[in-house]
């Protein structure tokens, strides 16, 4: 199964750091997402894009992960050679991993 | 001191919609209404203008946003805060006299300046350094400096009676944290109090964003009415909770998932969310479904706010030079692949750095992810950086050069140079700075 059957997510950039946020659909599904989702294994599906370290942020408040991805956008929003520049379409990159 | 006020999100960027943000104004019952409409890269550009005009380098929809708003603005009393000044408040401020003038209304206008730190950066440049890689800002072409200012000067505006405050560079969430400071009378050093009030400018500021704009997927995330989507109010308490909602009636929705979606966007570390005026704590924060299309907001903090300004510096980077080329049918990708090999053969000497992607194929996410790709239809895209615009100008000339000596088949195609402006940030001391209010009347 893949992720996006069962959470969602938005990205977000800062210069050259991306931001990825992870939201279970049922929020009793939180706890299998922290065990099923380091930031190890983000970092190895995501190793294409993803060049520095996965930082994982636990919000169980709102049963939500967000992981922050360094060296993630080609050199920053502002002078990235993608198509993307911001990175923006990288939500759906994560919610290809297989868990 | 009033039980609750409410604040409307009217612009989550500079080309955002403007119709959404007129019916906030019209049925919203607002007390504010804020359009956020600087990007990091915005303010550079509006520089570019005012060097060009001096009389320019302010929003470019201004105009048509003030000619729309103002009527309601002004018959239902609402006070108006927005970014939209960009690199120039002041002539911000005179156009919106100007409008205002032509409509035969009354109005007092706030600019706040204080932002553009690019004098102090420039006399400091070898001794500063950027964040990200540490290089000093003397190796930099530069174009625009602006510190993101807080709520403090935003209050003093409020504090003349002005209905409507122009400011330039603001970091996002003070243009609402402002209202609050000013109508419920918080005290800046009551830290938690800041940090709530942050929180809830922090999911406003993007304005549709939380009502079911980029958020839809059409099949697990329906959401209905994006054509006409209603862009957010918020009802705030004295005591920092709030209730964001939206207009009944419009497309969109407001439901723990988006406001999820809309806390933990652009946040780089979220027990210390900087801002000028907070370092805020979104791990306290409970969100609470209280009605259709209603979420209400509580439990967020924080703590001592930082000691310096972080600026947003905008740099003269490189020329962008782009070609693009279609192919479709039987082969499509593997006419795609031979475009790209040729054109890799005749210009990797000449570009230090060469992009070359298979939109339809891989050019968002590097990979397929073990997804099978068989697209009936690929377009190559060519991209370099370039010191100048005529060596560019090649990247999309040898893309056309495909049609005649390239693959069978090719189609479409389309070139173009930009100039682009790079963004490096760093850090000033607060002291280095001392933002002003200038008053308008028409």
């Amino acid at each position: 199964m893949k992720l996006f059957e069962i959470a969602h997510s938005r990205a977000g950039d800062k210069g050259n750091t991306l931001m990825l946020s992870l939201i279970p659909y049922k929020e009793s599904d939180y706890d299998l997402l922290i065990s099923l989702c380091t930031a190890e294994k983000v970092k190895n599906h995501l190793k294409d894009i993803v060049y520095g370290e996965v930082v994982r942020y636990e919000l169980p408040n709102i049963s939500s992960l967000l992981f922050v991805c360094n060296k993630a956008l080609s050199g920053g929003v502002t002078t990235s050679l993608a198509l993307d520049t911001h990175g923006k379409s990288l939500s759906y990159a994560l919610l290809e991993m297989e868990i | 001191m009033k039980e609750k006020i409410r604040i409307g999100g009217g612009a989550g960027f500079s080309g955002d919609r403007i119709e959404p943000a007129v019916l906030l104004a019209q049925k919203g019952e607002l007390d504010y209404l804020v359009l956020e409409c600087l990007a990091e890269r915005t303010i550079a550009l509006a520089q570019k203008r005012k060097m060009a005009d001096p009389s320019k380098g302010y929003d470019p929809l201004l105009e048509k946003r003030m000619e729309a708003l103002l009527p309601f603005l002004i018959k239902n009393n609402i006070r108006l805060i927005t970014n939209m000044g960009a690199a120039n408040p002041l002539a911000a401020a005179k156009k919106v006299i100007e409008i205002a003038q032509r409509q035969h209304v009354r109005v007092k206008v706030a600019a706040i300046t204080g932002d553009d730190v690019l004098e102090i950066i420039k006399q400091n440049a070898s001794s500063l350094k950027e964040l990200e890689n540490d290089k000093t800002l003397d190796n930099y072409d530069l174009i625009s400096a602006n510190a993101y200012l807080g709520a403090d000067v935003i209050v003093k505006a409020l504090n003349t009676g002005a209905q409507i405050i122009i400011t330039g560079r603001v970091a996002d969430p003070c243009l609402f944290l402002a209202a609050m400071i000013y109508e419920f009378d918080w005290d800046p050093s009551d830290y938690d109090l800041m940090g709530k009030g942050t929180i809830v400018g922090h999911l406003m500021e993007c304005s549709g964003q939380i009502t079911g704009g980029y958020f839809a997927d059409g099949v697990y995330k329906k959401v209905s009415g994006l054509e006409n989507l209603g862009y957010p109010f918020a009802d705030i308490f004295p005591g920092g909770s709030a209730i964001i909602s939206k207009i009944e009636g419009t497309g969109g929705v407001v439901n723990l998932q988006t406001a999820k979606e809309q806390l933990l966007y652009e946040v780089l570390n979220p027990n210390e969310y900087f801002t000028p005026d907070v370092i805020a704590d979104f791990t306290k924060v409970h969100l609470r479904e209280s009605g259709n299309d209603e979420v209400h907001i509580s439990g967020g903090s924080g703590k001592e706010k930082p000691s310096t300004y972080k600026v947003s510096i905008g740099y003269k980077a490189f020329f962008l030079g782009e070609g693009e080329i279609s192919y479709a049918g039987s082969f499509a990708y593997e006419r795609a692949k031979l475009a790209a090999d040729i054109i890799e053969k005749r210009l990797k000497e000449k570009f230090a750095e060469l992009r070359i992607d298979f939109i339809g194929v891989q050019s968002m996410h590097k990979s397929t992810f073990g997804n099978p790709v068989v697209p009936y239809e690929v377009r190559l895209r060519v991209a370099a950086k370039s010191e100048t615009a005529e060596e560019a100008a090649l990247i999309g000339e040898e893309v056309e050069a495909l049609y005649t000596n390239g693959p069978a088949g090719g189609g479409g195609a389309r070139k173009c140079v930009n100039e682009v402006v790079g963004i490096v940030s760093t850090l000033i001391d607060r002291n280095s700075i001392s933002p002003q209010v200038t008053i308008f009347q028409s």
